[in-house]
């Protein structure tokens, strides 16, 4: 078993972290849409979408059966079951990956759970690390807004409810949110995480992100060459 | 009393609830097909007889995740890592709902097999020795742990007898062979050999698995009898 950064494959590792409401998911949608775009082979990996484990995951968060400790393990059968099937062997065959969330979320979420900080650490040690991890930082106020205008409803493990911090939903959530955001800020350097501004514009954002994935995209090899570049040279190899 | 020790990081955070166990943890280990289900079976009702309230749990035994995990492991793409983390899941569903609450209460609780079976398995699997260690560190370390041992020769027939090679016992998984006779049979040989490198470090007490049942009860009997709280 390979463990974390000493995983050497052809492929590229890009991940988007933050909190809920970030926009992450929304970035990396964006990023998805230019990379195949460009003719590259792009594979997508969401947060707890195992088809193996998914159904204990729900289980356990409807019959409110997960302690933290639990919680954090059934995430991580999730996450590993990702990483065998859709993480390493697409790597491995050279491509590019995209995760919505990746181990920095399991380490933000179970930390302000109250687990071990050290003890979820070594769980994940089998994961890949990435090429890039983006983290999308956004004021609490604001990701908080997004989330909850408009909902009424939270549900129990979502807002934190089994931390106990507060009775009712929503204060819950935020402190809960709170606790996940300076689990966050204190991983940027642990980790390296890329940081990106969640409250610009999102078409600056996604220029900001293309323009750092960028250089690790050489000598990654594509299905086909883009639309765009194969009209500037003609088939002789002149410029037309 | 069973003590507060644990292999690695106290995860579940037992510490900061509990400053006693009353009751006994005794653990039982082996391969498949060694025994231990027998062992057990005979165990419970001396136990009772004697007046100690008792209760066992096994792999795949947990209310979260038993299900889901016997599922996954008839399908055909569950991979080692995930394999693993499935049955730790399940480790640590019982440990906290079913192990901690009754060791609270003062019961023998008898396990069948550990975290030391789910540990062989990931090793023969090719799972980092660091990784597992630090995850199954959340364990308590058993009042007891007692170690069926046999040898693979003994073992083939007894599991004949029981109904013949299975596909998780034999680790086709691995594809070590081309049959289940020869999987089995590579893939039990690593499992003895992780079980024996286990012995020394987690103070397993050794019991010859090829002597008769009544003979192999009555020495777990007397290792279990002067660990049997009083009054």
């Amino acid at each position: 078993m390979e463990t974390y950064g000493l995983h050497q494959y052809p492929g590229r590792l890009f991940v988007v972290e933050g909190v809920d409401g970030s926009g992450k998911s929304t970035q990396i949608a964006l990023l998805r849409q230019w990379l195949i775009s460009e003719g590259y082979a792009v594979f997508f990996s969401e947060w707890n979408s195992s088809p193996l484990v998914k159904k204990t995951t729900s289980r356990g968060k409807k019959k409110q059966l997960l302690t933290p400790t639990t919680f954090s393990l059934i995430h991580a059968t999730d996450f590993a079951d990702r990483t065998e099937r859709d993480i390493i062997p697409p790597l491995k065959a050279g491509a590019i990956v995209l995760a919505d969330r990746y181990i920095y979320t399991a380490y933000a979420r179970d930390v302000a759970r109250g687990v071990d900080r050290q003890w979820v650490r070594e769980l994940y040690q089998f994961a890949v690390k990435p090429t890039l991890a983006f983290y999308y930082r956004v004021p609490l106020e604001v990701s908080l807004s997004r989330i909850l205008t408009g909902r009424t409803e939270l549900k129990y493990y979502e807002a934190g409810m089994d931390l106990g911090l507060s009775s009712d939903p929503h204060e819950s959530f935020r402190l809960f949110q709170q606790r996940i955001v300076s689990e966050y800020e204190s991983m940027i350097d642990e980790f390296d995480l890329t940081v990106m501004n969640a409250i610009l514009p999102i078409p600056e954002q996604q220029r900001r992100m293309r323009k750092l994935v960028e250089p690790y995209l050489q000598g990654v090899r594509r299905l086909r060459t883009p639309a765009p570049q194969a009209e500037k040279v003609s088939s002789t190899g002149e410029l037309s | 009393m069973t003590k507060l020790a644990f292999y690695g990081i106290d995860a579940i955070k037992v510490r900061a609830s509990d400053e006693v166990l009353p009751g006994r943890l005794i653990v039982i280990e082996g391969t498949d097909g060694v025994g231990r289900t027998t062992q057990l079976n005979l165990l419970r009702p001396w136990l009772e007889s004697l007046g100690y309230a008792v209760i066992d749990t096994e792999l795949t035994r947990s209310y979260l995740a038993g299900v889901g995990l016997k599922q996954a492991k008839a399908g055909h793409t569950l991979g080692p890592i995930t394999l693993n983390l499935f049955y730790a899941t399940d480790f640590a569903d019982r440990f906290e709902s079913q192990i901690l609450p009754a060791l609270r209460a003062g019961f023998i609780v008898l396990t069948d097999r550990y975290i030391y079976s789910l540990m062989a398995r990931a090793l023969v699997r090719g799972a980092d020795a660091h990784w597992l260690r630090s995850i199954y560190g959340l364990a308590l370390q058993p009042d007891i742990t007692f170690y069926l041992n046999i040898s693979l020769q003994d073992l083939v027939p007894r599991v004949l007898q029981r109904g013949g090679f299975e596909y998780w016992e034999s680790g086709m998984d691995m594809r070590l062979g081309p049959d289940l006779y020869d999987c089995f049979m590579r893939y039990q040989t690593l499992l003895l050999n992780e079980f024996k490198h286990m012995v020394q470090p987690y103070n397993f007490q050794v019991i010859d698995a090829s002597l008769a049942a009544d003979q192999i009860i009555e020495q777990l009997k007397q290792q279990i009898m002067p660990l049997l709280p009083h009054g």
